[in-house]
């Protein structure tokens, strides 16, 4: 049991992270809601006046933003898809006992730990370039025409390396799900002469539901907030074809400086997230007792 | 009990788990490869994959010519000196909540948590006003404290994860024999809990490392790490496809390899406790 001492001294020990923290959401969060309503483009300094909702008016109806918002959930949707089905896959996979398993699994989880600026790059230019790229050269080898990827289909392109980058988190969390599945269980049903489908679909499956949560739930946080992929492959275009939420806002802050715009955009990127936040909190609040 | 697989299936699992993850893998293989190529060999079609002529002049020039050296060091002070500065104000705070939790520890674990669910898009333009008016636009200083705050929660989970592991029982008893709190932090607990900052450390070094919105957003030439240099090959520079190589397999061959080690750490950290 814990001393009055002790409990002064802990409350001591977690004040500077809670207060830096607290200051963190807080100052540029409230600054952000308060620029929201403001008039203020850095390139006319000194004409900032009181907007009211007049920017997020501006946003909201901004074509611009509503394919943004289009293309943040194909690009989250689609990297989802992928790297969670594919992940269950590779799970599956690795968790067959065979040689050199060791070896495949470091060589599954490695393009988790590449920069994404540089797996943009080497993607874009080495691997779908639409003439010298490798990917060209195996469609002519087929006898194919070679696709011209970010000239045809600028947002799957992105949704590919995306998706490469973050099927090792899945494939990695969903196999330390799977290890920990009683193998009594299985065996047992695979004595009542359950086959591997019905298996997978009863027993497996279920086993894995939460970890698949986990999985979706941390993914679009970060999803929702791809950026770097954007900026070094399309700059968000052809026109706005690629042109997410957070890039969007990226463009009014930095490239028009249109301070009012950009908040406003902000704070809408900020409410998206946190629909997907409580969910997550509230799972693993539950996980904590 | 072990279950009895036939060395036939044994055989096929093992074709099919090398091809699946040559495949994945590969890019990155290829990075390295065309990393040792001419620029002429490495458009080449066909694409040559092992019978070129190796060399190592892409790694001269990219560290003559580009300040790749001043990159690099931005990418170990920024990553490094976050994660410390990280640890320091994480640790006494994961100490507590693990050791002298209250009826609230939980819910300052989890609004914690919410802070880093925060996208970083939303607070971009204070921050970046804010930095203008300090000062602290393109300095390592103000990415070092950028990339503390954006990765506090995760050190603060990840260590009250390790923490809590520890058994309770071994503090009662030294406090039993007279141990000073002081004293009961450098000899009992540090030791017990050395493993746990260490894969803290690691990880979130890592994510520094990669961190690329705050890098690309508050960086131009003089504070730039790796993250921001490599994007500048995104305009013309990018047809030299061996010198990218080059810089790219620079900038990932020493976090690669740290993630290899940290393997097992990065489940338990980046699911916050939620899958072990």
């Amino acid at each position: 049991m814990a001393t009055l001492q002790t409990r002064a001294s802990a409350r001591l020990m977690m004040t500077p992270a809670v207060v830096l923290l607290l200051l963190w959401m807080a100052v540029p969060l409230s600054m952000t809601l308060y620029f929201s309503m403001l008039r203020y483009n850095l390139l006319m300094p000194g004409m900032e006046e009181w907007a009211g909702f007049l920017n997020y008016r501006f946003f909201l109806t901004d074509p611009a933003f509503l394919t943004g918002l289009l293309n943040t959930l194909l690009l989250v949707g689609g990297v989802l898809l992928i790297s969670v089905g594919g992940g269950i896959m590779m799970a599956l996979l690795l968790d067959q006992p065979f040689f050199g398993q060791g070896i495949v699994r470091l060589m599954v989880i490695a393009p988790f730990f590449v920069m994404p600026t540089v797996s943009a790059l080497v993607w874009k230019n080495m691997l779908m370039h639409p003439v010298n790229g490798l990917f060209a050269w195996i469609a002519r080898t087929f006898g194919l025409q070679p696709v011209d990827w970010f000239g045809e289909a600028p947002l799957f392109s992105i949704v590919m390396i995306v998706s490469w980058q973050w099927l090792p988190f899945a494939t990695l969390i969903l196999l330390t799900a799977l290890q920990s599945l009683d193998t009594e269980q299985k065996e047992a049903a695979e004595m009542d002469g359950a086959g591997a489908v019905s298996r997978f679909i009863h027993i497996v499956l279920p086993h894995m539901a939460r970890a698949i949560t986990v999985v979706v739930l941390i993914e679009t946080i970060f999803l929702l907030s791809v950026f770097a992929e954007i900026l070094v492959t399309t700059n968000g275009g052809p026109g706005v074809q690629t042109t997410t939420v957070t890039y969007l806002v990226y463009v009014q802050a930095l490239l028009q400086f249109d301070v009012g715009g950009a908040s406003a955009g902000g704070i809408v990127a900020v409410v998206l997230a946190n629909i997907v936040a409580i969910f997550l909190v509230r799972l693993i609040g539950k996980n904590l007792e | 009990m072990a279950r009895a697989v036939s060395t036939r299936t044994r055989l096929t699992f093992t074709v099919i788990g090398w091809l699946v993850g040559f495949v994945i893998f590969f890019p990155i293989l290829w990075t390295v490869l065309t990393s040792f190529k001419s620029e002429g060999a490495a458009i080449a079609t066909p694409p040559q994959f092992l019978f070129f002529e190796w060399t190592a002049e892409n790694y001269v020039e990219v560290n003559s010519r580009s300040d790749y050296l001043k990159h690099f060091m931005n990418s170990v002070v920024i990553s490094l000196g976050s994660t410390l500065l990280g640890l320091l104000i994480a640790i006494p705070a994961a100490w507590a909540m693990a050791f002298a939790p209250t009826k609230r520890t939980k819910d300052v674990l989890l609004w914690m948590l919410s802070t880093k669910m925060l996208p970083a898009v939303g607070v971009l333009v204070p921050i970046y006003l804010l930095f203008r008016d300090a000062g602290l636009l393109d300095t390592r200083i103000g990415l070092v404290l950028v990339l503390t705050m954006a990765n506090l929660p995760i050190i603060v989970w990840m260590l009250y994860t390790y923490f809590r592991e520890i058994p309770g029982d071994i503090l009662e008893a030294a406090r039993m024999d007279g141990a000073s709190l002081a004293k009961e932090i450098i000899y009992v607990l540090t030791p017990m809990a050395v493993p746990g900052i260490a894969s803290t450390l690691l990880l979130n070094i890592i994510l520094a490392w990669n961190e690329a919105f705050w890098t690309l957003n508050l960086t131009a030439a003089k504070a730039a790490p790796l993250t921001a240099f490599i994007a500048s090959y995104s305009s013309p520079e990018g047809l030299f496809w061996a010198k990218l190589s080059a810089a790219s397999t620079l900038a990932i061959a020493p976090i690669l390899i740290m993630g290899w080690f940290s393997q097992r750490q990065l489940v338990r950290g980046l699911t916050f406790g939620a899958v072990k």
